[in-house]
């Protein structure tokens, strides 16, 4: 396993490389003046200098890189120009946000998801298959901001259950917490939902078609086991690689869905940094963006491996 | 020179059929095809005659008529500044669907480039344009659009080049891998002995080969595009108000949750239009399937 790592990692070099550059060269080509954002319109050019100069500003732009980056490894991503607030404290604050909406999420997944796919495929091409992958095509079909939209007109005006945005911190009020929660997690789990559904389905439906799955039922064994013990589990690693995989799409959809629901999470500070052109906010929230995606695909990666042994390690 | 073969004429009784109709046939013989095609024939024909059959103006204001509900003289009702919802949808589809169509083209001539010189030329340009791409891949989506917008400022042009550039990557790793294949064919090794150029190769013998998948992944890719469009005009970052955008429009619309019409109808729109895009791509990735004898994946 070790030695495959150290290869997967050094694989990953050169694109961690590119990616930094990406991420460097959006935030320093981004439009207007950083020194009207750190200082507001009415500073003298003296005073922009200044701040110039704090900034490095006044460095040509590959030496500027690399202070960056070497600031960036040892965990300082500077502070934000308007509110002079450390990023890595920002990021510390608005992670755990994200991090409980994505886990919210992927759980609704799988508690939809799993049960309809196995359902579609032990009824393949009957009603049952159809209505659920219908839905599937559809919840996939919906903008998570339109998804959002629905949800709190039907629990929070219609029915008049959840309150419609804001956000309680868990360890303050567990309960308003999860109530906030509930509607955000809904509206991307719903859209995880199907992606799982899919994929359970299509690797229940290879599985049951081979012949072990045939041998199980030709010695007797109950429906329940077959679809359980012996083709469940090994149609299972696809549907957990494809949920690893699709984490990159999941905080995509954290960005929309926490500012329709006004969560303070990490797609929210992005959103807020891009509007405020406040370039050390945009570039630690992407950064961190990306390496969590490198991180869970990697992972999935492993154990993908350790699942499966017929993938050589 | 490519040599012709004469092949036995067809036989006169049955009409000749172009590849084309085929394809088209067995599109349109799957329900989702047609689904697909009917759907976004309609969005794509209200759309294009919206400014002849849309009720109002999309942006002339009825000072009478601020948030009105759903009524006989305004079907979706009207926003908070008196315009009539209905006349906006309408209006929104044709630049939404721009952006769809020139977003994905881009993309598509872009990425193809690049996988064609990567997997043609191999070696350290191959590895070098692979780092890239794989590096934009790396972000997802919705994030790289939303910073490229950042940079590039929002503005419709703007939302198309940014999607264009988070899908280009996608193109140039499926044509790169085909042509990394496709070199090693008998056909190619011939052309390239008869001492063909390698423009002649790339453009007879190995792009046909490789733009039925490309065309599969561009369809299949719209429906993204138009969802990364609708986000973008949600938040603000793509079209600009008062150019009417189901994105935008929705956005508005959460402001003002009484006035349930007022982002019901541009999200049921984006909804079917997607739906419609993802039917659509389902369908003419089947249609090429069979034609080349695949499984169902």
């Amino acid at each position: 396993m070790l030695p495959y790592l150290a290869k997967k990692l050094a694989q990953m070099l050169p694109v961690a490389f590119f990616v930094t550059v990406i991420v460097f060269s959006l935030t320093n080509l981004l439009p207007g003046d950083p020194t009207v954002t750190i200082l507001g319109e009415q500073a003298t050019p003296e005073q922009r200098a200044a701040v110039r100069i704090e900034y490095g500003l006044d460095q040509p732009a590959p030496l500027r890189y690399i202070t960056w980056i070497g600031r960036v490894v040892q965990g300082d991503f500077g502070r934000s120009l308007r509110t002079r607030e450390d990023v890595g404290a920002m990021l510390a604050a608005r992670v755990p946000v994200t991090l409980q909406l994505g886990f919210l999420s992927i759980l609704i997944a799988v508690v939809i998801g799993l049960p309809a796919g196995i359902l579609a495929a032990r009824f393949r091409g009957t009603a049952i298959d159809v209505v659920v992958s219908f839905t599937a095509m559809s919840s996939v079909a919906i903008p998570y901001f339109w998804m959002g939209v629905l949800l709190i007109m039907l629990f929070s005006l219609k029915l008049g259950w959840l309150p419609p945005s804001g956000h309680a911190r868990f360890f303050d009020d567990p309960v308003l917490n999860m109530r906030l929660m509930a509607m955000p997690a809904l509206t991307i789990g719903s859209a995880f939902a199907a992606l799982v559904m899919r994929q359970t389905r299509a690797s229940m439906l290879q599985v049951l078609s081979q012949d072990y799955v045939r041998t199980a039922r030709a010695k007797g064994l109950s429906e329940t086991t077959v679809l359980f013990r012996h083709a469940l589990r090994n149609a299972l690693i696809p549907v957990v690689t494809v949920i690893g995989l699709q984490i990159g799409a999941l905080l995509g959809g954290a960005v929309v869905t926490e500012t329709v629901f006004a969560l303070p999470g990490l797609g929210r500070m992005l959103v807020d940094g891009i509007f405020q052109r406040d370039f050390p906010v945009i570039q630690g929230a992407i950064l961190f963006i990306v390496v969590a995606v490198f991180v869970v695909n990697l992972l999935t990666d492993l154990l993908y491996r350790s699942f499966d042994p017929r993938v050589k390690v | 020179m490519a040599a012709t073969l004469d092949l036995p004429a067809p036989r006169p009784q049955r009409a000749p059929r172009s590849p084309g109709a085929i394809f088209l046939r067995r599109i349109l013989m799957s329900w989702q095809g047609l689904f697909g095609v009917v759907v976004l024939g309609i969005i794509v024909a209200l759309g294009l005659l919206a400014p002849w059959i849309s009720p109002y103006s999309p942006i002339e204001i009825d000072p009478e008529n601020f948030s009105g509900p759903p009524s006989a003289a305004h079907w979706f009702g009207t926003d908070e500044i008196g315009r009539d919802v209905l006349s906006r949808v309408l209006h929104g589809a044709t630049v939404s669907l721009q952006v769809v169509v020139f977003s994905i083209g881009i993309a598509l001539v872009a990425g193809s480039i690049l996988g064609l010189i990567s997997g043609w030329l191999g070696g350290r340009w191959d590895a070098l344009i692979m780092r890239i791409m794989d590096a934009f891949l790396a972000f997802p989506l919705l994030v790289l659009a939303l910073s490229i917008v950042a940079v590039l400022g929002p503005d419709l042009i703007n939302a198309m080049l940014a999607i264009a550039i988070t899908k280009m990557p996608g193109f140039a790793r499926l044509v790169r891998s085909e042509v990394l294949t496709l070199r090693e064919v008998d056909y190619v090794s011939a052309a390239e002995a008869a001492g063909a150029s390698p423009f002649h190769i790339i453009t007879r013998h190995i792009w046909p080969n490789v733009s039925g998948n490309v065309i599969v992944y561009g369809s299949l890719s719209a429906s993204q595009a138009l969802i990364t469009e609708s986000a973008l005009s949600f938040l603000g970052l793509g079209v600009q108000p008062p150019t009417p955008s189901w994105g935008y429009m929705v956005a508005t619309g959460i402001q003002f949750y009484q006035s349930w019409w007022m982002s019901f109808f541009p999200g049921l729109a984006i909804f079917l239009t997607v739906l419609a895009f993802n039917f659509l791509g389902d369908a003419i990735r089947d249609a090429f399937d069979t034609r080349l004898g695949g499984s169902d994946g």
